[in-house]
């Protein structure tokens, strides 16, 4: 009996595996079908949206000129880039790479952070020029324009805060990868406990060098297994490792993709 | 169905003895076992039944003479039949069936040791709890309620009441649906057992997959509507108050596009129940399996392009008004092929009139009634006669009430033993059963007659001509809160000292009759594989 225990060494890999019911098609599924309720969610949005344009036709044109269309277009640019960081970033975690994909999280997070920070201000130049809803300076415009600035409010005010719980989401999940302790695998050699009394484990190298040395295996211990901690790597990731990163991927860009057409409904009718 | 349970030994303790995390309370509300969370559904649906069966009881001793009767001040009438409404239909029916028993027997029926996502499930339940406080809070601060359930603008937007935070609270629980309906349609999808396909899955298991996409693809809808209505009453944003340029009939669109659909996440699972009853006990493989599968997506399809038929007198177009009138024509046809099938199934087979059938006979009877006054409701020239009467009431308590209500209260009976491995008395089932079915149609059916003379719903006063109408439904009423009443005290009565239950009292094929009663933690001893349809009973009962 020699006095190391390596992983491997004729135990039974059991127990305690986080992926062991894992279900990755059932968990985008269900990300999938989350994704349905927000576009019905704003589906009904964009069906008032039709209903007032429609009847509001030259209104709306007349109204969406005091949009700035500079900060529209600067905002759509930031939002298409931080789509584009976000695929970076899951393909990064595919590929094993967990350092590379955190930063490319925080990018994206960094994004949104300015989409708002813009955002802000455009709202808060429309409610210093009395543009806001049920203000008495808007209540003098026709009821078309009335109609648009209380879509584009509600409109954008739900967008924001979609880009807001995405920013949430996205920020978690930075947590989570670079904390990743992933799988635990946990050893036990069949015959440990006879032959492995009295014995001193230890981890050795290639070359038979002691790394770690354990303690002796007296009678005050009850059970010896080995526990390995394997952290995603190139050759270890595997689909729970970015699952999770890849539905709020999937969160972040469903908030793009309503701001691609929230941009022309809103700045681009003049 | 052919279930293979190897070497199952009633070793296991049932889902209701195991060992949890934590004891006493908390080993229910904070549980992620689909069976436990069933059972909280239950007894919380239940509890606000009880509170929405208090409140019609006032409101129809109030109308037993015209004037004032019990409640001197009108207002507090409008407060009654708000509450009610909002208590009942989203506290009690929209969950209805598919969270109780539907979380319970699911996984069950497919072979799953739980649903695909436990947590977010247990996460539904307390959704679903914390917008039922939010939403009855509401009531009891800043006024009393009194739009109606139906939160119509311009009037939910301009009354002084705690209107906002009732719109909150349904808010929250339709997070609650949403997430219940993606957890189950992923289920469906990803966790049948070995042997279960598509065409072997029980016919419960295809209304709920039904009603879990209405709940997915239309619950939104009434979300943003409502979340509009208080961006309405906080910031004023113009989008249906017309004193702002806003269209309330556009509101009416918006909240029928959700709520339309809605009934059918009502009534699908009772249909799905049913469904399970009468092959039970009429010892016959149901008629027709593939038609009612199907007919449970098509009424969730067609039912989806129906909702302005609640707007034929909101001054919507002529052409809009007759497309939607022959899609509700048209809505009620699978409805009638499932009627038919049950039917058939009962054909030439040995019925057992035991307490869980009666229930649905029962449900076959009132449902027929709602559907055809459905119909009348439908044709555009009697609508303008019928609409905002009584007769409009009593079709909509026919549908509700007696269809998902009593098709409720026989999955309660069906599967009671079941769930709780007791057995209750069935002749007291029975009594109370016959005292619900025939206080149901005084009530009701009297309430119709009233509607079609011109009867107007809502109102606190009537003329004097209608009082012999309304004493004769006000006593069908304490006919049918007895049959209730009964009902529940012989279930507890049951729960603490019924006979212990058999794995399979009433002869059933199904997967749950496999396992035992109460069914352990996961459900089975052993993983199950399925063969053969879900009701091939053996040929020796089915002669």
């Amino acid at each position: 009996m020699s006095q190391t225990a390596t992983p491997g060494a004729g135990g039974q890999a059991v127990l305690r595996e986080a992926e062991h019911h894992f279900d990755y098609t059932g968990r985008k599924l269900g990300m999938w079908l989350f994704l349905f309720t927000e576009l019905l969610l704003f589906g009904g949005l964009f069906i008032a949206y039709a209903i007032y344009r429609h009847v509001n036709f030259a209104d709306f044109h007349v109204a969406a000129k005091d949009l700035d269309l500079v900060l529209g277009t600067i905002n759509t640019v930031i939002l298409l880039t931080s789509s584009l960081t976000m695929a970076l970033s899951i393909t990064a975690m595919q590929k094993g790479n967990r350092k590379l994909a955190v930063w490319l999280v925080v990018l994206t997070v960094l994004c949104g952070l300015a989409f708002l920070f813009i955002k802000y201000f455009e709202w808060t130049a429309k409610i210093s020029h009395g543009i806001y809803p049920a203000s008495p300076e808007l209540m003098k415009l026709p009821p078309g324009e009335v109609r648009f600035f209380g879509l584009y409010y509600a409109m954008t005010g739900l967008h924001g805060l979609h880009v807001l719980i995405g920013m949430i989401l996205l920020i978690v999940m930075a947590v989570v990868i670079a904390r990743k302790p992933s799988r635990v695998h946990s050893f036990r050699p069949d015959d440990a406990d006879e032959t492995m009394a009295g014995a001193r484990p230890a981890i050795v190298d290639g070359d038979g060098k002691p790394l770690w040395k354990g303690g002796i295996i007296d009678e005050n211990v009850e059970q010896v297994s080995v526990v390995v901690r394997l952290k995603p790597g190139p050759h270890t990731i595997q689909p729970s490792d970015y699952v999770s990163l890849e539905n709020a991927g999937l969160y972040w860009h469903l908030v793009d993709i309503i701001w691609i057409f929230l941009f022309p409904l809103f700045y681009l009718i003049t | 169905m052919a279930v293979d349970v190897a070497g199952r030994s009633q070793g296991l303790p049932d889902y209701l003895n195991h060992r949890a995390a934590y004891s006493g309370i908390l080993s229910w509300v904070l549980s992620t076992d689909h069976k436990r969370i069933g059972v909280m559904y239950l007894v919380s649906q239940l509890t606000f039944f009880l509170v929405g069966v208090a409140l019609g009881f006032v409101m129809r001793l109030e109308m037993l003479t015209p004037g004032p009767t019990v409640i001197s001040n009108p207002a507090v009438y409008n407060a009654i039949f708000t509450v009610h409404g909002v208590i009942m239909i989203f506290l009690f029916v929209i969950p209805g069936l598919i969270a109780s028993f539907g979380n319970f027997f699911l996984p069950i029926m497919i072979g799953a040791k739980d649903v695909a996502f436990p947590f977010l499930n247990l996460l539904s339940w307390w959704l679903f709890m914390i917008g039922a406080f939010v939403a009855i809070a509401s009531l009891f601060t800043g006024g009393l309620p009194d739009t109606g359930w139906t939160f119509y603008v311009p009037y939910s937007i301009q009354t002084n009441t705690n209107t906002t935070l009732a719109l909150f609270g349904v808010f929250i629980l339709g997070f609650s649906s949403i997430l219940t309906g993606l957890n189950f349609v992923t289920t469906v999808h990803q966790m049948r057992a070995p042997g279960m396909r598509w065409g072997r899955m029980p016919l419960f298991v295809w209304a709920i997959y039904a009603t879990s996409w209405i709940q997915i693809l239309a619950t939104p809808i009434l979300g943003i509507t409502l979340l509009l209505v208080m961006l309405e009453r906080v910031l004023g944003i113009g989008v249906f108050d017309p004193a702002r340029g806003g269209d309330p009939v556009l509101y009416q669109h918006l909240f029928w596009i959700y709520s339309h659909p809605a009934v059918y996440i009502m009534i699908l699972p009772a249909m799905g129940a049913i469904s399970e009853i009468i092959p039970t006990f009429a010892r016959r493989t149901i008629f027709g399996y593939k038609f009612i599968a199907g007919s449970s997506l098509a009424i969730a399809l067609f039912g989806s392009l129906v909702w302005a038929h609640h707007m034929f007198t909101a001054g919507i177009g002529e052409r809009a008004a007759v497309i939607f009138s022959l899609l509700t024509f048209l809505v009620a046809v699978p409805s009638a092929i499932k009627v038919f099938n049950w039917v058939s199934t009962l054909y030439r087979g040995s019925i057992e009139l035991r307490p869980p059938m009666l229930f649905a006979l029962a449900f076959i009877f009132l449902f027929s009634i709602g559907g055809f006054t459905g119909l009348m409701q439908g044709a555009l020239a009697l609508d303008i006669h019928l609409h905002d009467t009584y007769f409009v009431v009593a079709h909509f308590h026919y549908v509700m009430f007696g269809g998902t209500g009593f098709a409720l209260f026989g999955a309660l009976h069906y599967w009671f033993p079941k769930m709780f491995g007791r057995m209750y008395n069935e002749k007291i089932a029975t009594i109370a059963w016959a005292l619900m079915f025939v206080g149901f149609n005084v009530l009701y059916f009297t309430m119709l007659l009233m509607g079609w003379l011109g009867m107007p719903r809502r109102y606190y006063d009537y003329l004097p001509q209608y009082q012999t109408w309304h004493v004769v439904a006000t006593v069908g009423s304490w006919i049918l809160i007895a049959g209730v009443l009964l009902m529940v005290g012989n279930l507890l009565v049951a729960l603490k000292r019924g006979e212990k239950a058999p794995d399979n009292p009433w002869g059933g094929v199904t997967p749950e009759w496999s396992t035992t009663s109460p069914p352990p933690l996961e459900n089975f001893e052993k993983a199950p594989t399925f063969s053969g349809g879900p009701y091939d009973f053996p040929t020796e009962v089915a002669r």
